[in-house]
């Protein structure tokens, strides 16, 4: 059985998520916020702990990034 | 003249002229072996012990003073068993289980290697590099006593090889002058900065590390527990890692990060080096300096380590950092597969085809331990903002969340192969069969009532027959193998049955001479084993 990435949009309360996702930021120097959200990665990397899904998620992100780097 | 590079820890093989010194032209040896250090002399008792005539040639004449390796794995053991050196070693050695990571001055989380009931031998033990190397040495002047056709000469440099069609001459510089020798095969395992290697003009890439690490092994009468312990960022080195480890007789060894930029002269003073120490396991603690040296590391390999008569092996061929002690053990398991193979050819009559195999599985091995250790290397060393980002992200996870210890990195410790893909495997024909010795793994050991199930294998092809029928004595095989015919009712763990049978009632390994798994079925069938081994030795053997 082979786990996919969701790409089609799934958030319970995106809204809420990313009202959330602020809030955590709120009062963080920039060290900080990096710092925070490389946490954040990793909890969530756990969470779904199949490897083709991750790499999956990592080639998305990578490829969605706007100043078209590599 | 023969140059000293270095002092060694115990003279074992003093030089002594021989006759091929002044023989009129140059003696022929089935197989020579350039360097004697753990994979040169590993070898060589492995070779000797199977009647193949070898020749050691060292440039000093004993063991390199200060201990490099301290880990050696329980593949290593298993190894060495095989050889007939593994007691002395264990009972030198210092048997750990339980590491402590730190960082700053709380312990993160500690981890205890729970070593899997029913093996003979320790996960780990712990013995400085020039008593590993002296037991090697002493079961070879056993072997000798009874016949063993292994020699090793001392003081014995060599300074220039030329390859021919089916020999290669050496050029050999010594006390009393220079002299030349012939070799049926050569086996290169004079180091990482392999002379032959350059004689031969091969390249050795990879990644070298930015960072400089500080060894102090001291000997201190204190009650520290035995166990690893490793630090980031301590009070004692901040901003670098530490590590302390325990040894025989007394010794501690230190280890500190420190960092590219140094002035390893000033860092190398002992005044300096007392500092680190004391500032680390505490001011009022008396110890003594036994070895210090500040090393460097990469990780590289050749590309191919077979060319035509010549092969490299150990650290010649590859060289990885020292975190998760992968060199010496990753070394032994190059002997392994390379004595049996040699030995096949050589006095068998095996294709010489099986010695390409040994490049393809030992690169494949080489490959798999540099990608770890330089995992590690990249986790201790971050080497661009994103790395120190997720590193120290790890590291604030791991004190309250136990999912992050997994990608704590301090290094991952040595395991054997498992040669997955290799043209040497065979079937796999037993209906789910235990994952863990699929053709290609080594051996998993098991407590049985006759002993130890790896003290029944290895040397030879072995057949082990788990209440499986085997007729006794395979005709026609002109390939030697032992049958070791083994029941439930030997298994009173029940280990044996878990690891090598799963599901079924029966079954039937065929087992390399390096305890390697071949092939596997759920029946004996003559026809199916005697491809099996044609697979591997080629030909018409069977
Ligand atoms: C700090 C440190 C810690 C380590 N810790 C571990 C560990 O815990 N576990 C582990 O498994 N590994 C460890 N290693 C690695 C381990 O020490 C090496 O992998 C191992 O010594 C390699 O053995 P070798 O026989 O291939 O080479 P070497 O031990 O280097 O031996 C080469 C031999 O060849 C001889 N030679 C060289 N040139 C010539 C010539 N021209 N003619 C004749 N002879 C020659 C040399 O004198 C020497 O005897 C560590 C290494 C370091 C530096």
């Amino acid at each position: 059985m082979l786990s996919q990435l969701q790409t089609a949009p799934n958030f319970e309360k995106a809204d809420d998520f990313y009202a959330a996702l602020l809030a955590a930021h709120e009062g963080l120097d920039e060290a900080q916020m990096h710092a925070l959200n490389a946490r954040l990665i990793l909890v969530l990397a756990n969470h779904i702990g199949d490897q083709a899904v991750l790499e999956a998620a990592i080639t998305v992100a990578k490829g969605a990034s706007t100043t078209r780097q590599m | 003249m023969v140059a000293v590079r270095y002092q060694t820890a115990f003279k074992l093989y003093p030089y002594e002229k021989v006759a091929d010194q002044d023989a009129p032209t140059p003696k022929r040896h089935p197989v020579v072996i350039v360097g004697g250090g753990p994979i040169g002399m590993g070898l060589a008792l492995d070779l000797g012990k199977k009647g193949v005539p070898c020749l050691v040639l060292d440039d000093h004449d004993g063991v390199g003073m200060g201990s490099r390796a301290i880990c050696f794995a329980k593949r290593t053991l298993e190894i060495c068993d095989r050889l007939g050196c593994a007691d002395p070693m264990v009972d030198k050695g210092v048997i750990w289980n339980v590491g402590r990571v730190y960082r700053d001055e709380r312990e993160v989380y500690n981890f205890n290697l729970l070593p899997e009931e029913g093996h003979k031998r320790p996960a780990f033990i712990n013995l400085q590099q020039p008593y590993f190397e002296q037991f090697i040495v002493e079961e070879i002047r056993r072997q000798q006593a009874a016949g063993a056709p292994i020699e090793i000469r001392g003081q014995n440099c060599v300074t220039a090889m030329d390859q021919k069609a089916d020999h290669v001459v050496l050029e050999i510089d010594t006390p009393d002058g220079p002299y030349q020798l012939e070799a049926d095969y050569l086996v290169a395992c004079d180091g990482a900065s392999s002379p032959t290697r350059a004689m031969m003009g091969l390249d050795f890439d990879g990644r070298v590390f930015e960072d400089n690490f500080l060894i102090a092994d001291i000997k201190m009468k204190a009650d520290f527990p035995v166990e690893r312990r490793f630090w980031f960022d301590p009070p004692f080195n901040r901003g670098e890692t530490a590590l302390l480890h325990k040894q025989p007789d007394g010794v501690w060894r230190l280890d500190f990060q420190l960092g590219w930029d140094i002035d390893r002269a000033a860092e190398l003073k002992p005044d300096r080096i007392s500092e680190r120490v004391s500032a680390m396991i505490g001011a009022d603690v008396e110890f003594e300096l036994v070895w210090t040296s500040i090393y460097t590391f990469r990780c590289c390999t050749m590309e191919k380590y077979r060319h035509g008569r010549v092969f490299f092996a150990g650290d010649a061929a590859h060289q990885v950092s020292p975190f998760g002690a992968r060199g010496a053990n990753g070394g032994m398991q190059d002997v392994d597969n390379l004595g049996w193979k040699l030995a096949a050819v050589i006095n068998d009559g095996a294709d010489d085809a099986l010695l390409d195999s040994y490049h393809e599985e030992r690169k494949y091995g080489a490959m798999e331990n540099i990608k770890n250790s330089s995992r590690t290397a990249d986790f201790l060393t971050p080497r661009n903002p994103a790395h120190t980002l997720f590193r120290d992200a790890v590291l604030d996870l791991v004190e309250h969340q136990d999912f992050a210890r997994p990608l704590v990195n301090s290094g991952r410790l040595s395991e054997p192969c498992t040669y997955d893909g290799s043209t040497l495997n065979g079937e796999d024909a037993l209906p789910d069969g235990p994952a863990r010795n699929r053709p290609g793994s080594a051996c998993s050991d098991a407590p049985l009532a006759s002993g130890h199930l790896l003290d029944q294998l290895g040397g030879r092809f072995t057949l082990l027959a788990i209440d499986a029928d085997v007729p006794a004595g395979l005709a026609g095989s002109k390939v030697k193998m032992d049958v070791v015919k083994v029941s439930a009712g030997d298994d009173a763990t029940g280990a044996l049955a878990e690891r090598y049978l799963g599901a079924n009632t029966s079954a039937v390994y065929l087992i390399r001479p390096d305890q390697h798994v071949a092939a596997r079925w759920e029946v004996f069938d003559a026809e199916k084993v005697a491809k099996s081994i044609q697979r591997i030795v080629g030909g018409t053997a069977c």
